[in-house]
């Protein structure tokens, strides 16, 4: 006689779901605390029920228009990072897949230069002009995709997950160079922006710009969750999945359209950011201990959003009001994670 | 049941087998012998649908494959190939329980009924002990065992395999086809499966099907000695005996 009881079918890890849930609260309220100015709790508190703190209005903008966009900011960005990280390394049978790596974010990162380096931050397309952060937004899309069709082209070619890696590393040169060359015929203001921009930032986006940057994360985000089924098929390999009843081209398209959103959003709002996309997967599956995306998925954007968050508090460090740049803390959280997987897969 | 009508395989202008008229009856299990690049896994990929037929027909039961639509075909065929499945973290009944694609909803979640059914195949194929190990720890006997397994969970009247005897051991070799057997024979399902395992095969299945010079001889091991197809096999090159 079978027994089910035993089997648990990635049904666990309802547990570390909610420990990484209560953790998500606590950074959040940890974010808005904190920050390079010292504001008591007490006002802090005050102010987020919509008061005003007297003989300090700049507490209130602070707070409302600094620290808590930038929070939800950081949030969402560490989960679409992470959420693009998981799609990629499944839908490349990788576990050293991820935005960065693959030069997909490169490929978003020339979009913008494009814009703010040689277009001067306006487009024109017929009777249209899209100017600001939408064009970036637009911009880094676009680059994003294309980077992406490339690499499902090529991975039909290339057997070796090591070539498709070294094949991603090769595209961040080239764009960087491509990058490198604008910047010569570029204003010096277009220089500056494209150099700020550049450093990753969760404080770029403000609260004017937050809904969009809202909407457009949450979109990709929960037309990732719609994928989970067809993403488990996926581990197998494709014939496996299309024996089990998966449109393999479609589920590629949209693959490359989500992966494409969440690496064109984030990076478009708050500049490349290193390391996130490739780490938090494999943090999701060592906490999990699941193959499953059901479970993973959804641990990823925790884990995600929960680095995110720390990451967004330790650039606040330094007590002199000047912020460390994302980009050089990512890395530091990043590669140990990394390396582990590394090692892990030469044991075998 | 397969019914192959006219069939000719390939890749776009290069016809690899032309014009196969073949029937495997359900509750049979099938060896298709041949030499490396006869044409064996391109005959097979056909028959689960990843390659259309140059010409002619294949049916599933009855209805020709090419109007089955993807669903449909999940749970008509099911398969094992030669392609290594390395997945970190997945557990053998997550293995098994992927066989259940096709049945689940939207999310895959598995039902009670579903993780039954999934108990019942691991056990058919004696790996319950196995079912939480994860994938990466097992022997390649064992992998071929859970993947058979997976085939099983997705309940399909026909089951294809490459090459499932491959990098085996003897004893493995031998309990693998056993089991097929058995399986063909108690389940009523039709299963065909290629293998250099020449000697094993003779033995262990109900017909062989020969892949040689564009054609297939098929019968039981006794009407192609009569025949002569089986010497005519024999004399080629590669074969494991």
């Amino acid at each position: 006689m079978t027994k089910p009881k035993t089997l648990s079918f990635g049904e666990g890890g309802r547990g570390q779901l909610l420990f990484l849930t209560i953790g998500l609260a606590v950074l959040a309220i940890a974010n808005i605390l904190w920050g390079s100015l010292d504001i008591p709790v007490r006002e802090v508190w005050h102010i987020v029920c919509g008061g005003e703190v007297e003989g300090h209005p700049a507490w209130s903008i602070i707070v409302r228009q600094g620290r808590l966009p930038q929070m939800l900011t950081a949030l969402l960005t560490g989960a679409a990072l992470g959420t693009c990280g998981l799609l990629l390394q499944t839908a490349f049978r990788n576990p050293l897949a991820g935005p960065s790596i693959l030069g997909i974010d490169a490929g978003a990162n020339l979009g913008v230069a494009i814009v703010l380096l040689f277009l001067g931050g306006t487009a024109t397309i017929g009777s249209l002009t899209i100017g600001g952060h939408l064009l970036v937004v637009v911009a880094a899309m676009c680059g994003a995709l294309a980077i992406m069709s490339l690499l499902m082209i090529l991975s039909k070619v290339l057997r070796s997950q090591v070539m498709l890696l070294i094949t991603g590393v090769i595209i961040s040169y080239v764009t960087s160079s491509i990058i490198q060359l604008l910047n010569y015929s570029a204003t010096e203001q277009g220089v500056h922006s494209f150099v700020i921009w550049g450093m990753g930032n969760f404080a770029s986006v403000g609260i004017e710009r937050l809904p969009v940057f809202c909407a457009l994360s949450c979109i990709g985000l929960l037309l990732a969750l719609l994928l989970v089924k067809p993403l488990d098929a996926l581990l197998l390999g494709d014939r496996y999945a299309e024996n089990l009843g998966i449109r393999i081209g479609r589920m590629r398209q949209l693959l490359l359209l989500v992966t494409g959103l969440l690496t064109a959003t984030t990076t478009a709002f708050c500049g490349p950011i290193s390391f996130i996309g490739l780490a938090v997967p494999h943090l999701a599956r060592l906490t999990l201990g699941t193959a499953w995306h059901r479970t993973l998925l959804p641990a990823t954007m925790l884990i995600g959003a929960n680095l995110a968050l720390v990451c967004n508090l330790l650039s606040t460090l330094p007590r002199d009001g000047s912020i460390i740049p994302i980009s050089v803390i990512t890395p530091l959280i990043g590669a140990p994670v990394i390396l582990h997987v590394i090692l892990r897969q030469s044991d075998r | 049941m397969i019914e192959l009508q006219h069939l000719t395989v390939g890749y776009g202008d290069r016809v690899v087998l032309s014009d196969i008229n073949q029937t495997l009856r359900a509750g049979q299990m099938v060896c298709l012998l041949g030499a490396n690049g006869v044409g064996k896994s391109t005959l097979l990929r056909t028959l689960a649908g990843f390659l259309p037929p140059l010409s002619g027909q294949v049916l599933l039961q009855g209805s020709d494959l090419l109007t089955l639509s993807l669903s449909e075909r999940s749970r008509a065929v099911s398969v094992v190939l030669t392609e290594r499945v390395e997945v970190p973290y997945m557990k053998v009944e997550d293995l098994v329980g992927m066989g259940r694609s096709p049945y689940t909803g939207f999310f895959g979640t598995l039902s009670k009924k579903d993780q039954a059914i999934i108990g019942e195949a691991m056990e058919m194929v004696g790996i319950t002990c196995l079912a939480g190990r994860t994938i990466d720890t097992l022997s390649d006997g064992e992998r071929q065992k859970a993947l058979l397994a997976k085939a099983l969970a997705q309940q399909t009247p026909i089951i294809l395999l490459d090459e499932p005897t491959a990098f085996l051991d003897f004893h493995a070799k031998a309990s693998t086809l056993r089991l097929m057997l058995q399986l063909a024979h108690e389940t009523n399902k039709t299963i065909l499966l290629s293998t250099h395992d020449v000697g094993m095969a003779l033995r262990l299945s109900d017909a062989l099907w020969i892949v040689q010079d564009g054609q297939i001889s098929t019968g039981t091991t006794a009407t192609l000695t009569e025949n002569g197809a089986l010497q005519n096999f024999l004399h080629g090159e590669e074969v494991f005996l």
